[in-house]
């Protein structure tokens, strides 16, 4: 039982989504969900802690051995990675039942899990799979669920906004679909363990060059780096509450994962960043990405819009951490991955909150949150403080080993611009503190503090911020023990 | 010109390439939009056929007297990717279709033009 855990993690949920067709009811689909959710974390859980002490579990699917058959294999990063995103979908998944019920209509909610279950085996098997073309098979199954999820908002606009990242994902996963039809052509397989170790033959050739292009630059598509990024903004603003929250804190963060797989481990170090100018593309990408959507996001006047370009910003200094190409830089990375998707998935769930109670999440509609909804209220400003990068929350510890991987990089004026961003977090940050506070408005109606079934998920995604700005050797600790064994591969 | 006749199938590939990214990225129409998806992908299915052809091989089905085959792998791998492709199509078009019922268009700059009266 245990030696087919890799499988399970990824099938449990695939299976119980035509279950939740078939059941038809809203009640037991919800039930579902939040039971294969916490199941699965359960397993990524044990494989953790299988992984770190045996080392790399292979699993061969159907019993076909690597490198023909394909093959899950864990190690350190993308067991750490499932633990996030499981990790994160129990808590979504408990707190979804009255956000669902009240922005989805209740004939489709039964639907809405379907694709919520689909999407999210999805990002599991992305992570999981050791075989390059059966990573594009799961982006496929992820995006195609998470367009239908962006479209069942309630504004009209999220249908447009779900085609136009339809369109664009397609783009981004068809270039990584020619981009490993490529490497397949040069070295005759698609291990991603194999091809790391037959490319460096083929590491002059124009074919891979081409191959690593198009990889790349879908990746970057679906992880949303500037200037790839138009189909996000849209996305998140308009999508429902908890898709938001589930895809801010996962979907791009396992594109993240898979550009770190390919970039350190299939391509290899030697070849994205001694022979090409990578790191310093990547990182110029990633500083304007961090300006340009902090600013954009100062002017918003949709907080889901604010945090939507915030995700952007925050993107870029995952993306930063990457090009670094040293231990700090891809700790940073990895530890970001994992800090980010608390305190952002926290900040998209408080706005479900306040978007069930108030019916808007518009800045000019949230004077005096902080008397009406006390509990909601404190949940964004210890979020927005994560996100600033204050010490004591976890977004300190991310911004600390990128300022260190910045100054290890010899990259020194970096780190200045690093500490000057974070002040860009705190305006856009410090706008909603300030219209939650320090405005009141005798004319609104009074309103109550939203249920506790979804302030109680909340909350412990706010604990979690907090706890792991204190005692890191969890999340640091495994992150820079994740960083050490992808850069030694690759060496 | 040698070039071009002995790599035709990748020039027709990259060509197929190219009209479908246009159709893609010129905004107009959304049916459009999907059929240049469309011509995208199906200009990559060909490109991985391609590299599935083996010279002088035969389709390959077991049989007698024949020792050399194309390789089969890219073939499946495309079933699957087309069938990413007809998902991703219905998808699109069924996206469309709740558009045109909410905007009462389907032109990509009406739309945008709606949009933006909504945006406070």
């Amino acid at each position: 039982m245990l030696s087919q855990l890799p499988a399970l993690q990824v099938v449990i949920p695939l299976i119980a989504a035509p279950l939740c067709v078939v059941l038809r009811n809203k009640e037991i689909a919800c039930l579902v969900s939040q039971v294969v959710s916490i199941l699965s974390f359960l397993i990524s859980l044990i494989l953790l802690q299988q992984v770190l002490q045996e080392g790399i579990i292979s699993y061969a699917l159907g019993g076909w051995l690597a490198p023909v058959g394909i093959e899950y294999r864990l190690d350190i990063l993308n067991s750490f990675i499932l633990v996030i995103i499981s990790g994160i979908s129990s808590i979504v998944t408990l707190y979804s039942k009255k956000s669902v019920n009240f922005e989805i209509e209740s004939e489709k909610i039964y639907l809405f899990y379907t694709g919520y279950l689909l999407m999210f085996s999805g990002l599991l098997g992305m992570t999981i799979t050791g075989d390059a073309f059966n990573v594009f098979v799961f982006i496929e199954i992820s995006s195609l669920s998470s367009y239908a999820m962006i479209a069942m908002g309630k504004d009209r606009r999220a249908v447009s906004a779900a085609f136009t990242y339809l369109v664009m994902g397609t783009v981004g996963a068809t270039f990584f679909l020619i981009g490993v039809g490529l490497m397949y052509s040069m070295t005759g397989t698609l291990n991603m363990a194999d091809l790391a170790e037959r490319l460096p033959k083929v590491y002059d050739t124009k074919a891979i060059l081409v191959s690593f292009a198009f990889i790349s630059i879908g990746i970057l598509l679906k992880l949303a780096l500037f200037p790839l990024h138009l189909w996000l903004p849209n996305a998140y603003t308009y999508a429902p509450s908890v898709v938001s929250a589930f895809l801010s804190a996962t979907a791009t963060k396992v594109a993240i994962y898979i550009l770190i797989r390919f970039g350190y481990s299939v391509f290899g170090s030697d070849f994205v960043f001694s022979k090409y100018p990578t790191a310093e593309i990547l990182a110029s990408l990633s500083i304007i990405a961090i300006v340009v959507c902090s600013i954009v996001a100062i002017f918003q006047t949709n907080i889901k819009r604010l945090l939507a370009f915030s995700s952007l910003a925050q993107v870029g200094y995952i993306v930063l951490g990457i090009s670094f190409n040293n231990i700090n830089g891809l700790t940073a990375a990895i530890v970001h991955i994992f800090n980010h998707a608390l305190s952002k998935g926290a900040l998209f769930l408080a706005m479900g909150c306040v978007a069930i109670v108030i019916g808007s999440v518009k800045i000019k509609d949230i004077n005096g949150l902080g008397k009406k909804m006390p509990f909601t209220a404190f949940a964004i400003v210890i979020s927005g403080l994560s996100l600033i990068g204050v010490p004591l929350t976890a977004g300190f510890i991310s911004k600390w080993y990128l300022v260190l991987g910045a100054i290890d990089k010899g990259w020194w004026p970096l780190a200045i611009i690093l500490l000057l961003t974070s002040l860009l977090a705190l305006v856009y940050v410090w706008r909603v503190v300030e219209v939650m506070y320090f405005r009141s408005d005798p004319n609104s109606p009074e309103v109550k503090e939203a249920p506790l079934s979804m302030v109680i998920p909340l909350y412990i995604l706010v604990a979690m911020t907090i706890y792991f700005g204190i005692e890191t050797s969890f999340s640091a600790g495994l992150a820079n023990e994740a960083a050490e064994y992808i850069l030694g591969i690759s060496e | 010109m040698e070039l071009v006749i002995s790599h035709i199938n990748y020039w027709v590939a990259i060509l197929l390439m190219m009209i479908g990214f246009y159709a893609l990225i010129a905004r107009g129409n959304l049916v459009k939009t999907i059929v240049g998806l469309n011509i995208f992908q199906a200009s990559v299915f060909l490109l991985y056929i391609t590299f599935g052809k083996v010279s002088g091989g035969t389709a390959p089905i077991l049989q007698k007297n024949t020792e050399l085959y194309s390789n089969p792998l890219p073939h499946v791998l495309i079933l699957t990717a087309i069938v990413v492709g007809v998902a991703t199509t219905s998808l699109g078009l069924a996206l469309v279709v709740r558009i045109y019922e909410s905007y009462g268009t389907i032109e990509e700059d009406e739309i945008a033009e709606l949009d933006s009266k909504e945006e406070d």
